[in-house]
């Protein structure tokens, strides 16, 4: 029931260009084709658990994105399970995927809202009983057994209006959509 | 072949009320029902359920609740006889037992073949309802064969389902008003949600769709909102209508004993999969319902009414268990039924004309559709936010019979 008063958008700049989004969304309507992506990355062993993955090029807008440059991204685990811990482990990486997924889109709500944002700070705890990782019992998930995401925001805003922010982000957020939902996963080799 | 000037499709609300305003500007019509009149009020909705407006709401061009209970809520019985005293006072011209089966556009409008006989017209109005078909969820194929599936068209009443618990999938006004019904009559009942609209039913000692018809909220134009496409798409409002007035809501479920899950994600090896989104989804609809109750209170007190009406309040967020299931074994949990309350969506299958989009919704402008001289109406948010409400047929068959009406001079 409530409208968004267009005025005031502009006065807000979180540095998000939010006009951009909507005419890519009007291109989108008209072309939905377009709107198909796909999302790469490779990763190769170094030693024991540690690994690098490159990511550059991506598919979308109906054609290949390529990229001036390509992002390298480590990952290891740390010495408590015999390892060197040369960096985060993957499922740090993914609460860092989640954290960055809802913060962009905390800012581009904000954004589109009219609302000015001074500082956000996500911080996250996922659970965790690694018999499952271990094998050592059938009835324990390998993964989160619940993730928690605690938000700091100070904005021009009333805590309500800062609290819808950061639920409609969840709303529209990929990596919250990957975690909380099924997908299916194919592995092939060689 | 017959002709006339108009074919209006459908005798429920939006067709009398059109029937009414092209009588009113003598353009000459006749009104196809596949069945009788208000045929899908009374062939496809369960036995207890009553409308979610008040009577007093219930109102057609010239036509409006007399009763001496005006903030009840019509049983489906009563509605059907509402819009049949319409259809007579109105002398609307209907040919009952009608079914559409192909319209086609030709020269100068459209040829109609029904089950009796073919007619042509100059121009058609849709008003076949908005809720022909339940839409169901693709990965309901993964339903495992011993549990029944029914949608709200088909459910009737708890005593005619198999043994058992149900599992109702969407927690909307049908949802939840089918969960309290099972859970009431002694079923396991596991409501999985996804988007909803919160809505308690009274506030501040009036009805909540008196309070939004007095706001302007019933009365907003489609043109007038941001994101049209998105209003159109909302759920529909938690609401029921009782003689009590009751609100039911998650947490009045939940004390209930239904068991809250998240939207259906999944059915693979008899699992059904729920996502993790359900306590974002309940805090959305919880910010949502308090921004709404915010606006009435800016209205009362702008309007003077503070002395008049009870203090403003607010209800206690939805609460949910700390943790909630992700997955469940259909069968060993004893589930007998799944309703698929996932949303209703209109039958085009007669319509041999190019007006759907990909998601096979018909493209209009404010219920001017997207080829010469067609119509359609009872839409959600299709003019106005009522537009798909009883209330709202009135409005939208008066503005339309005015374009049609303007439309027929400029041709002649």
């Amino acid at each position: 029931m409530t409208t968004t008063n267009n005025a005031t958008v502009v006065s807000a700049d979180n540095g998000v260009n939010v006009s951009a989004l909507l005419d890519a969304r009007e291109a989108l309507a008209k072309a939905p084709e377009a709107a198909q992506f796909k999302w790469r990355a490779s990763c190769e062993w170094l030693n024991g658990t540690h690994s690098r993955s490159e990511i550059g090029n991506f598919f979308g807008l109906g054609a290949e994105q390529s990229r001036n440059k390509t992002f390298a991204v480590e990952a290891d685990h740390p010495q408590i399970f015999a390892a060197e811990d040369h960096a985060p482990t993957p499922v740090e990486l993914v609460l860092s995927g989640l954290a960055s997924c809802l913060t962009a889109g905390v800012a581009a709500v904000a954004q589109r809202r009219g609302i000015q944002l001074h500082s956000v700070k996500a911080t996250l705890e996922a659970d965790m009983d690694v018999l499952g990782i271990l094998g050592m019992d059938d009835e324990v998930r390998n993964g989160f057994g619940a993730i928690r995401v605690h938000f700091d925001i100070r904005a021009d805003a009333s805590a309500d209006d800062i609290k819808a922010l950061v639920a409609q982000s969840q709303k529209r957020s990929a990596v919250f959509d990957v975690v909380t939902n099924p997908t299916n996963v194919f592995v092939t080799v060689n | 072949m017959k002709f006339a000037t108009a074919i209006i499709i459908g005798a429920g609300q939006s067709g009398l009320a059109m029937s009414r305003h092209l009588t009113a500007r003598s353009i000459d019509h006749v009104v196809f029902e596949r069945g009788e009149v208000a045929n899908s009020w009374l062939t496809e909705r369960w036995d207890s359920l009553r409308l979610l407006t008040p009577n007093w709401q219930t109102r057609l061009p010239n036509h409006a609740y007399a009763g001496d209970d005006p903030h009840g809520f019509m049983t489906m019985a009563e509605v059907a006889g509402f819009l049949q005293r319409y259809a007579r006072l109105s002398q609307a011209p209907i040919m009952s037992g009608t079914r559409v089966i192909r319209a086609t556009q030709q020269d100068q409008g459209y040829e109609v073949l029904t089950t009796r006989g073919v007619w042509r017209c100059r121009k058609l109005v849709i008003a076949s309802g908005a809720c022909n078909i339940a839409s169901i969820p693709s990965h309901s194929a993964g339903l495992p064969a011993k549990i029944t599936s029914l949608t709200p068209l088909q459910y009737r009443n708890p005593g005619l389902l198999p043994d058992g618990g149900a599992m109702i999938v969407g927690a909307s006004a049908s949802g939840i008003q089918l969960a309290r019904e099972l859970q009431a009559a002694g079923r396991r009942v596991l409501l999985s949600v996804g988007d909803h609209v919160r809505m308690p039913r009274t506030y501040r000692g009036r009805d909540i769709l008196w309070w939004m018809d007095a706001i302007g909220a019933m009365n907003m134009r489609y043109d007038a909102i941001d994101d049209i496409q998105r209003a159109r798409h909302l759920p529909s409002l938690q609401l029921v209508g009782t003689p009590d007035h009751v609100t039911v809501d998650l947490n009045s479920l939940r004390k209930a004993s239904v068991e809250l899950v998240g939207r259906l994600v999944g059915l693979r090896d008899g699992k059904a999969q729920f996502s993790g989104s359900l306590a974002n989804f309940c805090a959305l609809a919880d910010l949502k319902m308090n921004r709404l109750l915010a606006s009435i209170d800016d209205w009362v007190t702008a309007s003077g009414l503070d002395q008049h009406v009870p203090a403003p309040e607010r209800f206690e967020p939805t609460m949910l268990e700390p943790e909630t299931k992700l997955s469940l074994d259909l069968v060993s949990a004893g589930i007998g039924t799944v309703i698929w309350a996932t949303g209703f969506r209109p039958d085009y299958s007669w319509l041999d004309v190019p007006v759907l989009d990909r998601k096979g919704r018909i493209r209009h402008d404010g219920g001017i559709v997207a080829a010469p001289g067609m119509y359609v109406m009872g839409l959600p948010f299709m003019r106005q936010r009522k537009s798909s409400f009883i209330d709202g047929a009135g409005d939208d068959a008066a503005d339309l019979a005015a374009h049609l009406s303007q439309n027929l001079a400029n041709a002649a």
